[in-house]
């Protein structure tokens, strides 16, 4: 006999999704609310000063167990920080040369930056954000087309097929429905395709975050919903934006699993990541993971970040620099030494160097491609503005032949 | 409304419901979902029995978010399907608007024509079915006034099957409104000659569009009528009655919103001199003030009159019981002709 308290009332029967869950926690021998309740603490492999911490301090158990990478994958993850700080910089500077019309600098979030890019299988997608430029390049996108955007030629200038990339999104959130719509399509031709959902704290808050968690954990699709959590949405605190205990505590109320992990140790988000993109392919379940990190610099170069947070707590996440931890722990582990970190640095000097020959240089546009491509075949009246537009550009050029 | 035949079968809603399985049929990259759309065949039966024939993969019901069901139409069309989705009510599709615009809309300006969205929006739309507040909207010139939708609109069952397929054959995304106030309205045609109509037509012309022309569906050379969707049958109405008087009134059904016909409009009005426009949606920057300023830009010097426009009033949809003094009917048309300077 079914327990009177546990009997589903007619009409009211659990959905399978839920026994998916269940079946999952039974395996790991917790139960569904330990499952997909985020550990007690963030998870944490590499201390401030980058050594390893002890096993039993790592916030890791049953249900959350995170497996370090291998060695080289580690190697690899640490060329990439340093060619995604990099990047930042450089890209930094170009803003302010006026070569760039706007960029979103990730200075102190590269380890996400890079993690995201790494869990993944070529196979799998990305939906990153207007933020996630490091991501983009260490998914493996040409550099130069990713700039595209932040100079002013084009709104993306790479191809999403080609690299399985969306186009990075700037209405927050409506990109994680566009995730949930890839895993879908895989899943009903029968493809193991894992995506990875990108969005930032703030936009937590937004209608699409909510309605994508959900559609995904309805549809049971292997979509790793991961939440960069650097403390602001331009200028306003995550403490008004959610009253949650955590953001990875979303992701329980509908019926997914939540992790959070530091956001600026590269060892720990790679596993977490790498995990949960496994237990997402393995399941087909979606997953949350929340890094908690930090935005080293303003929202984007018109920001004021003065107006809204002090130099103390910015100098206070210096001490935890993705980048620094990395290497001492590397270092110290025996896994890089003056040559490999030579290379690495001469590696990621070259990205940049051709960054900045790119951007100086002033490519000519088409101003009659923006009629090409509003349709698949240009209506009458885009022809007849083409002309137009055309029309107006040779009689400049004449006008100035004539001067 | 146009001809009835008693032998036909096929009204708009079967012909709508035949479009989408004959294009399932056809194609396997065809999705139908939304909400209430799969055991239920929809609030309006439009696909009633496609989950039946086609299983859950092919035709299911979602989550109830409009937004969520745009969203996921962008990633599964960006992942090789063509999803036919349904907005349950006009007035419901608003949830979904940011997709629509933004992603739905631009995506395939945004990568330079990479990535195209071949998404079908299927809306019910309009009044005169005595239907409460949020549930009569004619909201077309928000998505009209959106650079990269095409926006259909058929007035007959035939039209309704044809346009359909073709906007799902097309790789533009297209917001497909369907005037549920002709839901079981009958076409003389049987679905196999409209079948065998629309699968004679090249490949090409499947793709880019052959339906985006405006049709006269009523010969005339006093005034053109011009109208579309559930404002057809009331303009042939009009024209009928408009005869009685000794005038002689052609009617054009615009079908298609985007692209839009000017060529057809031209010619009908050069050849009549004058013209009114009749649109259930509020006249205040509408699909019918777009039609207007058209005419005047293009046929100043062949008008015998200033263009007309017989619309809603600038009002939010009236409580049912009154939304007979909100809806252009004949009278208001016959009206609108009556100003127009007969005497020369
Ligand atoms: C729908 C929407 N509303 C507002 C904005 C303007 N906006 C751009 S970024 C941003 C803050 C987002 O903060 P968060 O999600 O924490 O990401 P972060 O920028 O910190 O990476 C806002 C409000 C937007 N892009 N989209
Ligand atoms: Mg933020």
């Amino acid at each position: 006999m079914d327990d009177p308290k546990t009997a589903p009332e007619p009409g009211h029967e659990k959905a399978e999704q839920a026994s998916r869950i269940f079946a999952a926690s039974r395996s790991f021998g917790i139960t569904p609310e330990q499952y997909m309740l985020p550990a007690q603490q963030q998870i944490r492999m590499l201390d401030a000063a980058g050594t390893l911490v002890p096993v039993e301090q790592q916030g890791t158990g049953p249900g959350h167990e995170y497996p370090i990478p291998e060695d080289e994958v580690l190697l690899k993850a640490y060329a990439a920080l340093v060619a995604g700080r990099r990047i930042n910089d450089q890209n930094y500077a170009l803003v302010r040369q006026g070569r760039l019309a706007v960029y979103p600098s990730s200075h102190g979030q590269e380890a996400c930056q890079v993690g995201a890019a790494l869990c993944l299988e070529p196979g799998d997608w990305m939906f990153p954000t207007y933020r996630d430029t490091v991501s983009v390049i260490s998914r493996g996108v040409d550099p130069l087309e990713v700039m595209v955007s932040f100079r002013g030629d084009w709104h993306c200038g790479y191809d999403p097929r080609e690299h399985r990339v969306g186009a990075m999104s700037t209405p927050l959130t409506t990109q994680l429905l566009h995730a949930v719509g890839v895993a879908h399509a895989a899943k009903l031709r029968g493809e193991e395709t894992v995506v990875l959902a990108m969005c930032g704290d703030g936009a937590t808050s937004e209608g699409d975050f909510h309605e994508a968690l959900n559609f995904a954990a309805v549809f049971e699709v292997p979509v790793v919903f991961f939440v960069q959590n650097n403390g602001y949405a331009i200028s306003v605190p995550l403490s008004s934006q959610s009253a949650a205990p955590s953001l990875a505590h979303k992701a329980i109320g509908y019926g997914l699993a939540g992790e959070q992990v530091d956001g600026n140790d590269m060892v720990a988000v790679l596993a977490t990541l790498r995990r949960a993109v496994h237990l997402a392919r393995e399941n087909s379940m979606p997953l949350l993971v929340e890094a908690v990190t930090y935005r080293m610099q303003a929202h984007t170069n018109a920001d004021d970040e003065t107006r809204y947070r002090d130099r103390e707590e910015v100098e206070q996440w210096k001490q935890k620099d993705p980048l620094l931890r990395m290497q001492t722990f590397l270092t110290g582990e025996g896994l890089l030494d003056d040559d490999a970190a030579g290379r690495i640095t001469e590696a990621a000097e070259k990205v940049a160097s051709s960054l900045r020959q790119a951007m100086t240089a002033d490519p000519a546009e088409n101003p009659l491609e923006i009629f090409d491509h509003v349709y698949a075949a240009p209506t009458a009246q885009l022809l007849a503005q083409r002309a137009q537009l055309d029309d107006e550009l040779q009689r400049a050029t004449t006008d100035e032949g004539a001067q | 409304m146009s001809t009835i035949t008693a032998t036909s079968t096929t009204t708009f809603a079967s012909a709508l419901n035949t479009a989408m399985s004959d294009a399932m049929e056809a194609d396997e990259s065809v999705v139908v979902f939304g909400e209430d759309v799969g055991t239920l065949g929809g609030v309006f039966r439009i696909t009633d029995g496609l989950t039946k024939r086609f299983g859950s993969n092919r035709c299911f019901d979602t989550p109830l978010a409009e937004s969520g069901i745009a969203g996921t139409a962008v990633g599964m069309a960006i992942n090789g399907m063509r999803p036919v989705i349904e907005m349950q009510f006009d007035a419901f599709a608003f949830p979904a608007l940011e997709q629509i615009f933004s992603h739905i809309a631009k995506m395939a300006n945004r990568t330079r024509g990479r990535v195209r969205l071949p998404i079908v929006i299927r809306i019910p739309y309009g009044g005169g079915v005595g239907g409460v507040e949020h549930h009569c909207d004619s909201s077309e010139a928000y998505y009209a006034h959106t650079a990269g939708l095409k926006v259909f609109t058929p007035s007959t069952a035939a039209d309704a099957y044809l346009m359909l397929r073709e906007a799902i054959d097309t790789e533009d995304p297209v917001v497909f409104f369907e005037p549920k106030k002709l839901y079981w309205s009958k076409a003389p045609e049987d679905l196999s000659t409209l079948r065998q109509a629309y699968e004679s037509e090249s490949e090409n012309s499947r793709r880019i569009g052959a339906q985006g022309q405006a049709v006269v569906v009523r010969e005339g050379s006093d005034v053109s009528i011009v109208s579309y969707g559930p404002s057809v049958a009331t303009a042939l109405k009009a024209a009928e009655a408009a005869a009685e008087d000794g005038i002689s009134a052609e009617v054009l059904d615009m079908r298609s919103l985007v692209p839009f016909d000017e060529a057809g409009l031209i010619r009908s009005v050069e050849k009549t001199g004058r013209a009114v426009v009749v649109a259930e949606a509020q006249g205040f920057v509408s699909v019918a003030s777009e039609i207007a300023a058209r005419i005047q830009e293009r046929c100043f010097h062949s008008l015998a009159s200033p263009v007309l426009r017989v619309t809603g009033f600038d009002i939010p949809y009236p409580a049912p019981k009154l939304e007979e003094h909100h809806l252009p009917d004949v009278d208001r048309i016959l009206d609108a002709l009556d100003e127009m300077q007969w005497e020369d």
